[in-house]
Formats: structure tokens, C-alpha cells, sequence
């Protein structure tokens, strides 16, 4: 029993003080039958770390990220459909309030920062927040539970996480950039919006300076976003998949088996602590993700 | 961990999201929050428009009661004086019937004493000749002495 405990407590902490190179052995495609295979800390936090590839004619797809991506996308535009189709304005259910008070509430940050006419604003400062916030509660579900499931229909790899994908994040922040560009062009007009990126900060004089910082400036803001909602979700999954090792998927088997059962008890305090602080970390980025946006994009809309 | 294809079905995804919640979800949500926010103001500014026609009334109310009592206390007034009047009008009244009565009542006395006066003079007077006849007719004829007794009894 004692030798079963340092068995799998072993492993634990080398994999605690090892997990740089854990990305760089990364799975790749999809189906197919799970190897049975020894615990090993480093093969459990790779293999959670690999995402579901297909093939497409456009390139790899991640088609775990689309999926639960989508899957959060129609639960929200259901949801909020349905209140929607049956808001009233007599005296709300419950839920209809709970819809209104989110709405009210990006609707009051939009209002305090944008002050333009635009009707896309407020609609994408909700998606993205509802949006956002739903993908990166997927966090909060066990690691193993959905790759689990997963395995057992025949997916290798499955990561349930979108937004820890830099692919979903990128999406959403190429698209607020693309945006961003259009709105520049469309209030200020092409020769405006190069007068800005040319003469701006420096005057005439300092030209080619003047728009190598712009670009620069403009071009972070993207992977600003992108990048800080990417690394704050993969982190935090990091954490729970490293929280996980000590019993690696073994999760109720584990239970049984008195020798580690301490370190099962150790996942579950420490996963709950993790979990409790993340649920802060999972809305703040939802949050910040879209107030960044709504400031770019009421930045593009101020005319010098 | 590197972009791909993945990254162009988002960014679709994020734009039909968008276009949808634009369409279908923010204006009907916004409308009803903004048509209960405008019922809510009508209702508060009914409200306070009752209570300023609340007070009115009362004002008015305050008024009519100020000056029904003053009313009610003018008709006591005029009533007293009415009522001391006709106390002083009866007054002088029983007192001019009571004199009245009182000379009256002197007059018919004054009347019976003369009238009794009158009569006991006149016994007075028979029964003095009378006694004078039992004196005188003694000594004196009657016949004699008529004239005498006649004038005598006259001067009585």
C-alpha cells in the first residue's frame, strides 16, 4: 500500500517541476482507439493538451474547439433568443430579469465609453461577453470528464476549453480588428485614417516614425486580446490538468484504492481552491475582453 | 498550438453570432426594458400628480370647514341677540301688564271705598236721626221739626 503512494506520488511532483517540455509532445488527429497506457505525468498533460484534428481543404481544423465553441454560441443565442421572443414589458419573470440585467449591464459600459451610433456595438459587447464568459466556464468542469467521455466513443483527444484554443481567441480579436479598420476607414474616411497613422503622434517631420508606431499600435491590439484571454485560460486549464495528476483521470477507481487515496484528497482541495479563484479569473476575462473592445472601437470612431 | 483553419470558422462563427443577437436578440430585449422604463416614469409622475390634487383637496376641504364654522358661529350670534331680545321684549311686557294690572286693581279699590263710604254715610245718617228721633220725640213733634230734620239729613 505505502509503495503505491510513492508510486504515484513520484511522477506527481516530476511532472509539477517539468511541464515546459510537456507542449512539445503534442498528439495529432482524432479517432481512433486510446492506448492503454502506463501513468506518466508527461503523456497525461500531452495528451490533454492535444486537440481533435481533421483535415480540411482550408488547412487542420480543430474541430473540438469549433465544436464546443458553437455548442456555447447556440446556448447563449438560445437562451437569450427565447427571452427575448417573450420579454414583455409588464412585470419579468426570474429569468427574463436575470437577461435584462445583463443586457443593462453592457448596455451602461457601452454607453459610458461609446459614444457613437453605431447599432453593432451593444450586440457585440453582449456576444462576446456571454460568449466569452461561457467558454471559459467549460474550464471549470473536470479535466477528465468530458475527454473521458470522449474516449470512450472512439475521440482520442479532446480539449473542452475554446477559448484556451489561440485559434478561437484570435477569431474573436481578428474579427474586433477587422472592425476596428472598417469603423477608422468609415468615419474618418481612407485619406483621414492614413492622415492619423502618418502625422500622428509626432507631426509631419517625424513621418516614417509616426507610422511604424501606429501600425505597431494598431496591430497589438489584436494579439493584446487574443493573447491575454489564450494565455490566462490555457494557464488556468494548465493548473487544473496539473491539479489532476495526482490521481490522472483515475478520478472514483482511484477511491478505492486506500493508498492514494490522500492524493485524491489533495486534488480535490486543491482543484477546489483553483476552481473558486478561476471563476473570478473566467469572468474578469470575459469582462475585460469586451470593454477592451468597445474602447478600440470607440478610439476608431474619434476623428483628431 | 498554431493557427489554422480553425481561426476562419471563429471569426465566421463570432459573425453570424453577432449578426443574430444584432437582429434578433438586443432590440426586442432593449424595447421591452425601455417601454417598462417609460411605464415605470408615467406611473411615478401619475403618482405624484395624485398627491398634488391630494393636498389640493385638502386645502379646499380646509377652507369649506373654515368657513362653515364661521357660518354656524355668526347664526349663534344672531340667535343669542334674537333670543335676549324676545327675553327683553316679554320683560317689559309683563312689567307694562303688571302696572297695568296694579292700577287697575287701584282704581276698581278706590271705587268700592268711595262706594262704601257713600253707604255708611248714608247709615250714619239714619242712624243718627233715628237716635236724634228717639231723643226728640220726647220734645218734639215730628211734623214740627221736618224741615229742620230734612235739612239736617241733606247736609250729611
Amino acid at each position: 500500500m505505502r509503495r503505491s503512494f510513492i508510486n504515484k506520488l513520484l511522477p506527481t511532483l516530476i511532472a509539477l517541476f517539468s511541464i515546459g517540455n510537456v507542449s512539445a509532445a503534442e498528439g495529432v488527429g482524432c479517432f481512433g482507439p486510446t492506448k492503454e497506457k502506463e501513468f506518466s505525468a508527461n503523456e497525461y498533460i500531452s495528451h490533454h493538451l492535444s486537440h481533435c484534428t481533421v483535415d480540411s481543404p482550408l488547412g487542420i481544423i480543430h474541430i473540438d474547439s469549433v465544436f464546443y465553441a458553437v455548442f456555447m454560441a447556440v446556448l447563449f443565442l438560445f437562451v437569450f433568443y427565447r427571452f427575448a421572443k417573450k420579454a414583455s414589458s409588464g412585470i419579468p419573470s426570474k429569468g427574463q430579469s436575470f437577461i435584462e440585467m445583463i443586457i443593462e449591464f453592457v448596455d451602461e459600459q457601452v454607453k459610458d465609453t461609446y459614444h457613437g451610433s453605431s447599432k453593432l456595438i451593444a450586440p457585440l459587447s453582449l456576444t462576446i461577453f456571454v460568449w466569452v464568459f461561457l467558454m471559459n466556464f467549460m474550464d471549470l468542469l473536470p479535466v477528465d470528464m468530458l475527454p473521458k467521455a470522449g474516449e470512450m466513443m472512439g475521440i482520442k483527444y479532446m480539449r473542452v476549453v475554446p477559448s484556451a484554443d489561440l485559434n478561437v481567441t484570435f477569431g474573436l480579436s481578428v474579427t474586433v480588428f477587422l472592425l476596428i479598420l472598417y469603423y477608422s476607414v468609415k468615419i474618418k474616411g481612407v485619406a483621414g485614417f492614413a492622415k492619423e497613422l502618418a502625422f500622428q503622434p509626432f507631426g509631419k517631420a517625424m513621418l516614417p516614425f509616426n507610422l511604424l508606431l501606429k501600425v505597431i499600435e494598431e496591430i497589438a491590439k489584436p494579439i493584446s486580446l487574443g493573447l491575454r484571454l489564450f494565455g490566462n485560460l490555457y494557464a488556468g486549464e494548465l493548473i487544473f490538468m496539473i491539479i489532476a495528476i495526482f490521481t490522472a483521470g483515475g478520478g472514483v477507481m482511484y477511491l478505492l484504492d486506500l493508498g492514494v487515496l490522500p492524493l485524491a484528497i489533495g486534488q480535490f482541495i486543491l482543484g477546489l481552491i483553483w476552481a473558486l479563484f478561476h471563476l473570478i479569473i473566467i469572468l474578469l476575462q470575459a469582462f475585460i475582453f469586451m470593454m477592451l473592445t468597445i474602447v478600440y472601437l470607440s478610439m476608431a470612431h474619434e476623428d483628431h | 498550438m498554431s493557427l489554422n483553419a480553425t481561426l476562419l470558422i471563429q471569426m465566421t462563427v463570432f459573425a453570424v453570432v453577432v449578426l443574430f443577437s444584432m437582429k434578433f436578440i438586443w432590440p426586442m430585449i432593449m424595447e421591452a426594458i425601455e417601454e417598462r422604463n417609460k411605464n415605470i416614469s408615467d406611473g411615478l409622475a401619475a403618482a405624484e400628480q395624485g398627491q398634488k390634487k391630494l393636498s389640493e383637496a385638502e386645502t379646499e376641504v380646509n377652507a369649506l370647514i373654515k368657513e362653515a364654522k364661521q357660518q354656524a358661529t355668526t347664526i349663534l350670534d344672531q340667535a343669542n341677540t334674537r333670543a335676549s331680545g324676545i327675553v327683553e321684549s316679554a320683560k317689559s311686557e309683563g312689567t307694562s301688564e303688571r302696572d297695568k294690572i296694579i292700577s287697575t286693581a287701584h282704581d276698581e279699590a278706590q271705587q268700592e271705598i268711595s262706594k262704601l263710604r257713600e253707604g255708611l254715610r248714608k247709615e250714619v245718617a239714619v242712624l243718627a236721626i233715628s237716635g236724634a228721633e228717639k231723643i226728640l220725640s220726647r220734645e218734639i213733634n215730628k211734623a214740627d221739626h221736618k224741615d229742620m230734620l230734612d235739612e239736617l239729613a241733606n247736609k250729611l
